[in-house]
């Protein structure tokens, strides 16, 4: 499902955040990134959805090589994917229920089926009474759970979460852990990246440890 | 096909919304693009209209021979002969000396002046119409006429609207040069306008990407934008013209039906109205295009 090979992540300036990194991913795995901040989880992430280039190496997702990817296909790559943030990116200016609604949007979904897809996934993660809210009324547990509805509602393959549980106490993410378990229970591909080793304890699941850009054996 | 239509006609919506909502500055920058565009294309049709008025004196070219005053009535019956039987001569008519004095008193009101003269100072004249209409050989046929004998003078009356047509000519090269300097200022200002929404939005631009909106997409609600601002700035355009010649026509009536029978200038005609449209909203569609694609640019991935 997604293959690394021999990765290396310069950025301008010098710093190397990943050296030589290569692994695999099965379709319908639950892998978890752990490492300190700055050991280049996140870097890991924005590869697989292209949001940076590698410097070296070759990424394939569902047999599509990334790093290589011509812009004009990028958008249909990310379509396949989920991608959660770590700073949220939710959009301040119209409601939960639109927020949501982006992803269809963008992909011309027809306007009736996709009200019923956002409600569907805004009750997955239990925020279907807010949906005419505006976000910024939302708790950070509550935010984070309307960033996994906006990329789970175009039901993508491969879920990317990064450090879903940052800054939640630890009752919200097991929460949110347990939304995660169940997709992995459908079969989606997970790639979850987290600093709190205590949560990754709770779950089974491969890990993947990365320390100063390098992968842990 | 409906979803994609359904998709066009909410960004129209989209973007209609977004001129009510910043209303003073849609309409400062339409007024912006109106005036931008009326100078040239208002400039265009006055000299368009001057143009067609002299274009019918050329049109109809025309040459009065004065006779000599010591000529005879053979002479004067000769060369009339001779100016019928000349190849390049159409028509000619003749002009005997009391006529035209008569002519003189009636137009000019000069009764009592010319009542005075001693004697009819004007000459007996053939006025000719040639069968060329092209200047030069105009000025030939004149140069030709001058040799023969007893003709005092040949004038060529066309040629005031030779000149005033290069004149016309040269206004029309300045009238074009100043339309596409003014296109670059409105390219200029729609990209400007689209610039600042974009940063407004910058935050919806890059969610949308991230979450695999195509370039298509992120642009669309822009180029709506730049290609409905470029609409209704012609529209002004349209307006500010229109009504700038309506009452342009009506001061003018007033002073052209003291010389020429009737002089007005043209408003728009359709095809023009269309062109200015097409062009300007062309030229909002571009400003807006150039605008996201350099912020597009900036954003993708490296």
């Amino acid at each position: 499902m997604i293959e690394f090979r021999q990765i290396c992540k310069r950025y301008p300036g010098g710093y190397e955040a990943l050296k030589n990194v290569s692994f695999e991913v099965a379709e319908g795995e639950m892998i978890f990134l752990t490492g300190h901040s700055g050991a280049g989880k996140s870097t890991l992430l924005k590869l697989i959805a292209a949001i940076e280039r590698p410097s070296s190496g070759s990424i394939v997702v569902k047999g599509q090589n990334v790093s290589s990817i011509q812009s004009g296909a990028l958008p249909y790559l990310r379509r396949n994917l989920g991608l959660i943030f770590q700073d949220h990116k939710i959009l301040y200016d119209r409601s939960v229920f639109d927020n949501v609604m982006l992803p269809l949007r963008i992909c011309g979904f027809d306007h009736r089926e996709s009200a019923k897809r956002v409600r569907a996934a805004l009750d997955k993660v239990g925020l279907l009474k807010r949906e005419k809210n505006n976000p910024i009324g939302l708790s950070g547990g509550e935010q984070q759970r309307l960033c996994i509805a906006r990329a789970i509602v175009n039901r993508p393959s491969i879920l990317l979460a990064d450090e879903p549980t940052g800054n939640l106490d630890a009752d919200y993410a097991s929460d949110i852990m347990g939304i995660f378990k169940s997709f992995h229970q459908v079969g989606v591909t997970l790639l979850i990246s987290s600093h709190d080793e205590s949560i990754l304890r709770q779950f089974k699941g491969r890990v993947l440890a990365l320390k100063n850009g390098e992968l842990c054996p | 096909m409906r979803n994609w239509l359904i998709s066009h006609a909410h960004v129209l919506l989209f973007t209609l919304r977004r001129f009510f909502t910043t209303p003073l500055s849609s309409v400062l920058n339409i007024l912006v693009i109106g005036i931008a565009l009326s100078l040239p294309a208002g400039m265009y049709l006055i000299l368009k209209s001057v143009q067609s008025l002299a274009e019918q004196a050329v049109g109809t070219p025309q040459i009065t021979i004065f006779l000599s005053m010591d000529a005879s009535n053979d002479e004067v019956v000769n060369i009339g002969k001779q100016l019928k039987q000349h190849a390049g001569i159409n028509q000619v008519k003749f002009v005997p000396r009391d006529q035209a004095l008569e002519q003189l008193k009636q137009t000019t009101g000069l009764t009592d002046v010319i009542g005075g003269l001693a004697q009819n100072p004007l000459p007996d004249a053939y006025v000719i119409y040639p069968k060329i209409s092209d200047a030069q050989a105009l000025e030939a046929l004149r140069d030709e006429l001058q040799k023969w004998p007893k003709l005092e003078h040949v004038q060529l009356d066309s040629a005031w609207a030779h000149k005033l047509d290069a004149m016309l000519k040269f206004g029309l090269l300045a009238v074009l040069i100043l339309a596409v300097l003014l296109s670059f200022a409105l390219v200029a200002v729609t990209f400007n306008t689209i610039r600042l929404q974009i940063l407004t939005q910058r935050e919806e631009i890059e969610v949308s990407k991230l979450i695999g909106a195509t370039n298509a997409f992120i642009r669309r609600p822009f180029l709506y934008f730049g290609l409905l601002q470029g609409l209704l700035g012609a529209g002004a355009a349209w307006l500010i013209i229109t009504l700038t010649l309506y009452l342009l026509n009506n001061s003018l009536s007033e002073l052209t039906h003291l010389y020429v029978s009737s002089f007005t200038l043209h408003l728009p005609s359709i095809g023009e109205s269309f062109t200015l449209l097409f062009f300007s909203a062309y030229l909002g569609w571009l400003g807006a295009w150039l605008s996201v694609a350099q912020h597009l640019w900036k954003i993708e991935p490296r």
